[in-house]
């Protein structure tokens, strides 16, 4: 487990596995939701179960990276912590760390997340398949993808 | 009945891929059984007491024949020859090997069938009412809405690893046959102003911590339906406790944060949601209601002959008016004196589709009490129906009665049941039958939980049963009272628990009270409502 009270907190981009995204990663460490409410001329942050992703809300502007920790792959709060920023115009990073896995890989796509960091490094075959699982979506996600309803009535 | 296109097949078919893919990284060891359990668990695969047990989903408990024909086809070829209708009207057989169950998956798939979200902590299959489109009472068929939310509650990107297991009813009318208030969120379809919307109940539920849903909406519009549950659902994902699984419920939440609180949160993310895009176009809403147009009705006679005193009782206990004077819905009991509530052999499955076909334009349902209704039967057809079923073992006149018992699969079958809720529901049922009382007592709904998670809704038994562990032995608490229905009541408890003899002579005390106190036309649970525990108490402990 990191020390959230440590600099080196969250994941560094040589610990990402999968990236959608063609921009520099952010280079320096993120930090808390609450030590970036409180000070912070960090650009990069870390999201844990427990914390509001609302509150981001209004900074969005001057944040490039959001990490979200999933300590257990079983606690889905990252999900909607994710929607919450995409729903609010976030177009930075968006990481899902921790409890990573390939059977979580595209919800968590759809929910926003467009960079991987697992704990444990995934078959890359597997998590290739994972990413292409689904042919169409019944619901509206964080992405473009036009819903089967949309299809049906088109 | 609803008919999948394309889409719909292919949703299907890339789950049974990725479930079989899953079975083979699991077999292969790069899953451990801790990863791959809510996996499997999202398909219907528990792991019981003597082997894997696998949930069929039959979305609001609607079968064609040729889905019940399958159902008995795997009962045959993955199973025992048999299987059990559950509480949420879906089916379950309990000798399934994890090896087998992606070919039986694939089988479902060629009948528009799965085991999508069956179980685990999302949400589950839709319930509703078993006499959608054929009852009398309702403003519309509720199945519909039900589709609609089938949708979208499938694969649900964000709602996956929810707190705990979410569970949804819909009906639309106002006499409530699917226990709608005890569900996570109960939707009934009404009418404002010549338009329809939907009521939202939110925090219901059985379980350790029985809750009654307060409506925290009276009316959201069709074109809103789903953006409303999405906001239900974000703020329970949300806040809804992760620390303590038997706190993790939306009822808990809704209780501890208060209902007030809960719908502003729901009320302010619905509003936000509305500018997103979640809902899907009302033209789709419109499509899938064509799929539940009326069947091809024809009148005929109203009336049948009824000197036979055996068909008479059956029609009188098991058919119910239906919205055409010409027909009726008529309830296939799964409960035969001493058998096992909703269980049903593949014969008997076969002969229920085939009946289904022939009587009632090859529809049938499964209803939350564990029966089978042919919703659409001519009057004129009531004999030979009745008759084809009697020499099935499948003609027990006694809808409501008191051996038209809910059961759990308890002790028997259920790694988490603390006692045996079968053999207790058999005894009852022979008792009653045995010494003639069954027939005189009326409605009575008698359900059994083999434990505090209530499967077997004793909080909603006007007589409810629920086995506990003492000190190794199993005891039995009786609870009075309860009702699922639009008068929904939470049963009390009685007092100290009876041995497994003492809870069936218990069951027969309660009764005789009933006989001895009962004014005209009461039944079980209005003389308990009006004259309350302690002459119950009275007979049972004084």
């Amino acid at each position: 487990m990191v020390d959230p009270q440590t600099s080196s907190l969250g994941t560094s981009p040589d610990d990402v596995q999968f990236r959608f995204r063609d921009d520099e990663p952010v280079d320096h460490a993120q930090v808390t939701v609450d030590a970036f409410l409180e000070q912070s001329n960090s650009s990069a942050v870390r999201i844990e179960p427990g914390d509001d992703a609302q509150a981001l809300i209004p900074h969005l502007d001057r944040i490039a990276l959001v990490e979200v920790n999933f300590p257990v792959y079983g606690d889905g709060r990252g999900y909607s912590a994710a929607r919450t920023l995409r729903e609010a115009g976030y177009t930075g990073e968006l990481r899902a760390v921790g409890d990573v896995l390939v059977d979580q890989l595209s919800n968590m796509r759809r929910c926003g997340f467009d960079s991987f960091a697992p704990d444990t490094p995934l078959d890359e075959a597997d998590a290739k398949a994972a990413f292409e699982r689904w042919p169409q979506h019944y619901q509206a996600g964080a992405d473009t993808v036009r819903t089967i309803a949309q299809l049906r009535h088109e | 009945m609803y008919k999948y296109d394309e889409y719909d097949q292919q949703m299907v078919d890339a789950r049974v891929d990725e479930f079989r893919d899953q079975v083979e990284r699991r077999l292969a060891g790069k899953l451990t059984e801790d990863q791959f359990k809510p996996l499997r668990l999202m398909n219907g695969l528990y792991l019981q007491l003597h082997a894997y047990m696998l949930r069929v989903a039959i979305p609001y408990g609607t079968l064609s024949g040729a889905q019940m024909h399958i159902l008995a086809d795997i009962a045959d070829k993955y199973d025992r020859g048999y299987g059990h209708f559950t509480t949420r009207q879906n089916i379950q057989y309990n000798w399934i090997k994890l090896e087998e169950a992606p070919d039986l998956m694939a089988d479902l798939a060629k009948v528009e069938m799965h085991a999508i979200q069956t179980s685990g902590n999302c949400i589950r299959n839709i319930s509703s009412d078993h006499f959608a489109g054929a009852a009398a009472d309702e403003l519309v068929d509720p199945r519909p809405y039900a589709e609609l939310l089938r949708q979208w509650s499938s694969f649900h990107p964000e709602f996956m690893y929810l707190p705990r297991k979410f569970k949804i009813a819909v009906i639309a009318s106002d006499t409530d046959r699917a226990a709608m208030r005890l569900h996570d969120i109960g939707i009934q379809i009404v009418e404002q102003n010549g338009e329809l919307g939907a009521a939202f109940y939110v925090g219901g539920g059985m379980g350790r911590t029985p809750m009654i849903a307060p409506c925290i909406r009276d009316f959201v519009p069709l074109d809103q339906l789903v953006t409303y549950s999405e906001a239900c659902l974000r703020v329970y994902n949300r806040h809804g406790r992760r620390d303590n699984k038997y706190k993790a419920r939306i009822k808990i939440l809704v209780h501890e944060m208060g209902a007030e609180e809960y719908t502003r949160q729901v009320e302010e993310e619905f509003a936000h949601l509305l500018d997103q895009g979640v809902e899907p176009p009302l033209a789709e809403l419109e499509r899938i209601r064509t799929f539940f147009e009326d069947p091809a009705f024809e009148d005929g006679p109203k009336t049948v002959d009824k000197s036979d005193p055996d068909f008479a009782l059956w029609v009188e206990r098991n058919t119910v008016r239906h919205k055409h004077d010409s027909y009726v819905s008529a309830v296939i009991s799964l409960k035969p004196v001493g058998g096992i509530p909703g269980d049903a052999t593949s014969a008997q499955m076969h002969l229920m589709a085939d009946l289904a076909t022939r009587f009632s334009f090859d529809e049938c349902r499964v209803m939350h009490t564990q029966n089978i209704v042919l919703p659409h039967v001519k009057i004129v057809d009531l004999h030979a129906l009745w008759t084809a079923l009697n020499e099935a073992g499948l003609g027990e006149p006694n809808l409501d009665q008191v051996g038209d018992i809910i059961a759990c699969p308890g002790l028997d079958y259920c790694s988490l049941a603390n006692a045996r809720s079968i053999p207790i529901s058999q005894q009852i049922s022979e008792r009653f039958a045995a010494n003639g009382k069954g027939d005189t007592l009326g409605e009575l709904k008698l359900k059994i939980s083999g434990c505090i998670n209530a499967c077997g809704h004793h909080h909603a038994g006007h007589i409810g049963i629920l086995g506990v562990d003492k000190k190794g032995v199993e005891n039995y608490q009786l609870l009075l009272g309860g009702s699922e229905a639009e008068d929904t009541s939470l049963a009390k408890i009685t007092g100290p628990g009876f041995d497994e003899a003492g809870i069936v002579d218990a069951v027969e005390t309660t009764a005789d009270v009933y006989l001895r106190e009962r004014e005209d036309g009461e039944r079980f649970l209005d003389t308990y409502r009006r004259i309350g525990m302690a002459p119950f108490k009275e007979a049972l402990y004084g």
